[in-house]
């Protein structure tokens, strides 16, 4: 996860993605993102300010609901670019449920959707790994115009 | 009609840089066909049989004269002269150069308009009535809440990967124009005992593979809702519409596996959030549109006795099938056919277009709309001024006086373009034109609908024919299976299949049989459909298999 765009910058990422059968531990200054069932199940334990979650596309929010002030990231998959359940968690996420911490795009993310990506409240984009990032810096300003649904 | 501001022109102009870059790396090999594909398609470009094809959005079905001049422009020099109007109220060219595209995208903005969302697996062009606005029986004029609904959802980014295509309708006329029970959503106006403004809401309506009428998920919706509603029914839509098969991926299926109880309940919970939120529509948003699309009732009176629909049989014949009552006294709605025998349904060359952009200039406050039946309508027409256009519609072979007849098909372009059809229907239209072609008959018949579909898609919408053809392969061999009893509008109702189907050159002698047993049958001025909701499909199935077998 070395190609991270994250609100708008090029940046190393400091989170390691967990698979929901690794078992890894943190190295020092590096958090963890933890899919959903596992998050739920160990959270009690865990470091909450060096924990984030991550989320399928058919994953619901509902657990994460009482935590969402202090959790702080959400990784929201996308198994392919096609799928566009994803959007509607990160609107729900920001808008309905007021969700301020950092949220990223993980998965088949690739430069064409960045911008309706971030009119979704995605801030931070782990970009498949063939993704020019300097291309995709540049699909931030594909359009100068806001859309309707998201101002 | 609406105009574009400074930030609708903009979004155009940066839709049309981004395809263009979009385009050159997938040129240079830099975006695999996989992922140029749904870029392509939100930008209106299909690859087709024989070429690409563009299919350019005609909002709720409405051009101004300039922005038809620029589609006959781009029918002269990027295709080969000609366009063809669709069922949805689009056009599209169907010779197209692919690297070509991104041109023909910025000549279009130039006069407002776009291919965009015109396919692909997001909202498409929201459809109304061809009479809105102008209509004698309107409650309420649908336009502006078209306008509404058509920049929401234009790059609506959390809609753009949809499990399917999503088509919205909005009309606003006592009778249903717009077919709004057989789309995604359907909008009808409403107004409330205390005099509010509405709509009631229609869901999980569509032809296609699966057929079915809308189900009403709600009987009054205020109008400031609007948006927040729609937000919520493409919300629940879009989280938990099946994935896995493309085939069960419309938002009907999803309404059936939920029941419509159990969906309106995800909606109603939904909207609960957002009802009265940042996106609910207030007065001012309501007046400025409505500015936009202001009357022109001022049209000139009759001035002189140029106009007697007797003085002419040919003329007086025209006036009684393509005139249709104005809300407006001394007003008329024209529609101009496209449906001449011989010409492929929905066709118009670039020197037609040119000629009812002159007529539209002269006569109709220079505006045009598409009906979804592929005909042009000139809505603001003086009754004094009818004589002088039909004499301009004939010289561009328009003004043939077949409006709602049985030689007014409804067609898709079929096997001769389309790569998805498994029979060719385009032939089968002209069979059926050329077999039916004299007026005293059809005019006897009377108002009869035929569609003609030439794969499952149903884009020539055969459910809702009431005599519905449908183009089936078997076994690499074309057949047609014919349906009987469709219907659109307040009555709307899915045809039935009347038997086994038939070979190419039998349809003309399935379509006399068929009229053959309504003659037969029929009341005093009693319409074909009302026949067959009388007396069943029986009587039809003996004279066609009674006679075939």
């Amino acid at each position: 996860m070395s190609r991270l765009i994250c609100r708008g910058e090029l940046i190393e990422d400091r989170w390691r993605w967990v698979d929901a059968d690794e078992a890894p531990a943190p190295a020092a200054g590096e958090g963890l993102i933890l899919p959903l069932a596992r998050w739920c199940a160990q959270r009690p334990g865990l470091d909450a300010a060096r924990t984030g979650v991550w989320l399928g596309p058919d994953d619901d929010v509902a657990p994460l609901l009482p935590w969402l002030a202090t959790l702080p990231l959400i990784a929201i998959r996308f198994p392919v670019f096609t799928d566009g359940r994803g959007y509607s968690l990160a609107r729900l996420l920001r808008g309905r449920h007021g969700y301020a911490g950092e949220l990223r795009a993980v998965g088949d993310v690739l430069r064409d959707q960045l911008y309706f990506l971030q009119r979704c409240g995605f801030d931070s984009f782990a970009l498949r790994a063939d993704q020019p990032p300097e291309e995709a810096l540049a699909a931030f300003h594909d359009y100068s115009w806001a859309p309707l649904s998201a101002r | 009609m609406y105009r574009y501001n400074p930030t609708d022109q903009q979004l155009v102009d940066d839709r049309v840089a981004q395809f263009r870059d979009q385009m050159n790396r997938f040129l240079g090999g830099r975006l695999s066909e996989d992922e140029f594909r749904p870029l392509r398609l939100q930008n209106g470009l299909y690859v087709q049989r024989h070429a690409p094809m563009l299919r350019v959005a005609i909002p709720y079905g409405t051009l101004a004269s300039a922005q038809l001049r620029k589609l006959a422009d781009i029918a002269r020099r990027y295709d080969r002269g000609y366009g063809h109007f669709t069922t949805r109220c689009n056009i599209q060219f169907n010779w197209v150069r692919l690297e070509e595209v991104p041109d023909i995208l910025a000549e279009l903005a130039t006069v407002q308009m776009h291919a965009i969302q015109t396919s692909g697996n997001c909202i498409r062009n929201i459809t109304t009535d061809p009479f809105a606005g102008v209509a004698a029986d309107e409650l309420f004029d649908p336009r502006p809440y078209c306008e509404i609904v058509r920049q929401w959802s234009t790059l609506a980014p959390e809609f753009l990967f949809l499990p399917r295509k999503f088509k919205i309708a909005i009309s606003g006329g006592a009778e249903d124009r717009a077919a709004v029970r057989f789309h995604d959503i359907g909008a009808r106006a409403r107004m409330a005992a205390d005099g509010r403004l509405g709509f009631e809401i229609h869901v999980g309506g569509g032809l296609g593979r699966t057929p079915m009428v809308g189900r009403l998920l709600k009987d009054f919706l205020p109008r400031e809702e609007l948006l927040n509603y729609f937000e919520a029914i493409l919300r629940v839509y879009n989280r938990h519409g099946r994935r896995d098969n493309k085939y069960k991926a419309r938002i009907k299926i999803l309404v059936k596996d939920l029941t419509l109880e159990g969906f309106a309940r995800e909606v109603e919970d939904e909207w609960a959030w957002s009802r009265g939120g940042p996106a609910t529509l207030g007065d001012e948003t309501f007046r400025s549109m409505e500015a936009f699309f202001a009357r022109h009732d001022t049209a000139p009176a009759p001035a002189d006795g140029t106009y007697d629909p007797a003085q002419d049989p040919a003329f007086s014949r025209w006036v009684a099938r393509n005139v249709s009552p104005h809300r407006a006294a001394g007003q008329a709605i024209v529609t101009l056919s496209l449906k001449k025998t011989g010409v492929p349904p929905g066709d118009a060359t670039a020197e037609q277009m040119d000629g009812i952009a002159a007529l539209a200039e002269r006569y109709s406050a220079g505006e045009i709309r598409v009906s979804h039946e592929q005909n042009l309508v000139l809505p603001h027409v003086a009754r004094g001024d009818l004589p002088a256009l039909w004499q301009g519609a004939r010289a561009l072979g328009l003004a043939t006086p077949n409006i709602g007849l049985l030689t007014d098909l409804v067609c898709c372009p079929g096997g001769d373009f389309c790569s998805l059809a498994n029979a060719r229907s385009i032939p089968v239209a002209d069979a059926i034109q050329q077999r039916f072609d004299d007026l005293d008959y059809l005019f006897d018949l009377g108002p009869l609908e035929l569609n003609l579909s030439g794969c499952v898609n149903a884009c020539g919408h055969h459910h809702i024919g009431h005599i519905g053809i449908l183009g089936v392969d078997k076994n690499n061999e074309e057949w047609y299976q014919v349906t009987v009893g469709g219907r659109e509008g307040e009555r709307g109702a899915l045809g039935r299949v009347i038997g086994p189907a038939f070979a190419a050159e039998q349809i003309p002698d399935v379509i006399q049989r068929l009229l053959e047993a309504y003659l037969a049958a029929r009341h005093e001025g009693e319409p074909f459909i009302d026949a067959v909701e009388r007396i069943g499909l029986e009587p039809f199935k003996a004279r066609v298999y009674g006679g075939v077998a």
